[in-house]
């Protein structure tokens, strides 16, 4: 097999394991979200089918399979079909460019040493290179996102729905600004757009005041929870939930969706805030860098750095869950007010302190 | 080879999406191929090395400035356009306007060496775009770049001041 045709195997196979483990991940966190919002509620959440439940997202799969899928009367049929594909379409381009690790070797891939561990990642001459531009690219795909979101609710021909994805992209649009403008002071510390650079920078420079790890965090506290509120807005997911408010909007843009349809907006939201998640962990918490344990055997140790990118992303999506448990929901004008007078100021406060800082340390 | 045929077909759907631009009679059609044609240029953007400029392309353009355009179009529930003659004005002025400047443009392209090439990404002088573009806008162009900004804050005072005026 000539070089080409062997990347094309790894790249498929790098696409199909990714997404397996994606959409599993996704499926577990439905039953994660129920069951840690139940016991908050002092519920039990799922417990009929299967052990703890464990067998309740696949069971919800086959509904949604197995479900008429109703086309209501009088939508926009093309743009109605178009907007579930686009908005999980465009949720799954954004993982595309997430690197989870640094390369397993072995492997016939692109180069001799191996393959990294990232969809369009790839090893020349020994050295892992992805996307130069990829968290760009991940803010580009969420943008196209928003699209999913305004057809849903205009084509459904209902003015719930118009509704709710007014609001929806109103919020988004708004969101955006903030949530870029809080990532800009980690690319003015870390000086590059390339996921996996951001990483090296964090993994390699020197700890903070002698013991803590060189994570942006630590300087980027106040970035870090700007990104935090503005993605949860982004994802509209509590208390940002305002496009599918159910005391006045029944379900918001995709009142009109049932079956798989649904379950593709459903799908969307959840790999959205799993890449939320991913990016939180890249830019501020030192990606797959995590304590070294020298007393695993060498097989667990090459698969530590995954270990810990997953440990990071569970804390963020229970994070997600802690919170939809705990608060209510925003009224709308104290959304805007919120996002347009508070975290846009505060971002953009933030970019010219950590730029004085840099340029004053030379 | 493949930079050829990629070229051709983002080339393809980004003049199919303009022609559906203009023959679409609905509003949001409409604007959903522009967002195409958006979207085919950031691909052309990128195969000429301009990954940078192509990324920008589709946030800002695709994912911000027609975001609005639909949401306005949603908001004020737009309707299908109805479709009048024709302006006899508008056919006999556009038509041998839109050939001339079709003339220039090929006459432009091919006047030139066929077998040199233009990479964008080359022009900078540096292998990352980013860094590229950013050196040369705060050095060499400063002072446009400054005062395009100074354009932009006045858009936005003019904004402001306009929604101002009904409450």
């Amino acid at each position: 097999m000539n070089n080409t045709t062997i990347f094309i195997i790894v790249a498929v196979v790098k696409i199909a394991l990714v997404a397996f483990i994606l959409l599993t991940g996704v499926a577990y966190m439905t039953w994660l979200e129920r069951k840690v919002v139940g016991h908050i509620q002092n519920r039990w959440g799922p417990t009929r089918v299967g052990p703890f439940g464990l067998l309740q997202p696949l069971a919800d799969g086959v509904k949604f399979i197995l479900k008429e899928d109703l086309v209501p009367d009088r939508v926009h049929k093309g743009l109605y079909i178009l907007a579930p594909g686009l908005a999980l379409t465009m949720s799954l381009v954004a993982i595309a460019v997430i690197p989870f690790g640094n390369a397993v070797h072995g492997i016939p891939g692109e180069g001799a040493a191996g393959s990294a561990l990232q969809i369009t990642g790839m090893v020349q001459d020994g050295s892992i290179g992805d996307i130069n531009i990829g968290l760009l690219i991940i803010l580009g795909a969420t943008s196209i996102g928003v699209y999913g979101v305004a057809l849903a609710g205009w084509s459904s021909n209902s003015k719930y729905a118009l509704l709710g994805s007014l609001r929806a992209s109103a919020q988004m649009i708004s969101y955006e600004l903030a949530l870029g403008l809080s990532l800009v002071g980690v690319l003015i510390l870390s000086g590059t757009l390339s996921l996996r650079g951001i990483v090296d920078g964090q993994i390699s420079g020197h700890p903070w005041l002698g013991f803590l790890p060189h994570w942006y965090i630590f300087p980027q506290l106040i970035a870090f929870f700007i990104y935090l509120m503005s993605a949860y807005a982004e994802t509209n997911r509590i208390p940002f939930d305002l496009p599918e408010a159910e005391t006045e909007l029944v379900a918001g843009y995709h009142t009109e969706y049932s079956a798989m349809k649904f379950a593709m907006f459903f799908m969307a939201e959840y790999i959205n805030m799993i890449t939320v998640g991913c990016i939180a962990t890249l830019l501020f918490f030192g990606g797959w860098h995590g304590p070294a344990l020298p007393f695993l055997p060498p097989l667990l140790q090459s698969l530590l750095p995954i270990f810990w990118f997953s440990v990071k992303i569970f804390v963020f999506m229970f994070v997600y869950i802690w919170i939809r448990g705990t608060l209510p929901r925003f009224r709308y004008d104290q959304l805007m007010a919120f996002g347009w007078k508070f975290l846009l100021p505060l971002a953009i406060a933030n970019i010219i302190i950590t730029g004085l800082i840099v340029a004053l340390r030379g | 080879m493949l930079h050829h045929v990629l070229f051709i077909i983002f080339g393809m759907i980004c003049v199919a999406g303009a022609i559906n631009l203009v023959a679409q009679r609905h509003p949001i059609n409409s604007a959903l191929s522009l967002v195409v044609v958006m979207g085919s240029l950031a691909m052309i953007y990128l195969l000429l090395g301009a990954e940078f400029l192509a990324a920008i392309q589709v946030i800002v353009y695709a994912g911000a400035i027609m975001v609005l355009f639909v949401f306005v179009i949603m908001l004020l529930n737009a309707g299908e356009e109805e479709r009048t003659q024709g302006n006899h004005f508008a056919l006999w002025l556009g038509a041998p306007a839109v050939a001339t400047l079709a003339g220039m443009l090929m006459w432009i392209v091919f006047r030139n060496d066929p077998h040199k090439t233009v990479a964008l990404g080359n022009m900078l002088g540096s292998p990352d775009n980013t860094h590229g573009l950013a050196n040369l806008l705060f050095t060499k162009y400063l002072l446009p770049f400054e005062i395009t900004s100074v354009l932009i804050l006045i858009a936005i005072m003019g904004a402001v001041v306009l929604s101002k005026k009904e409450g």
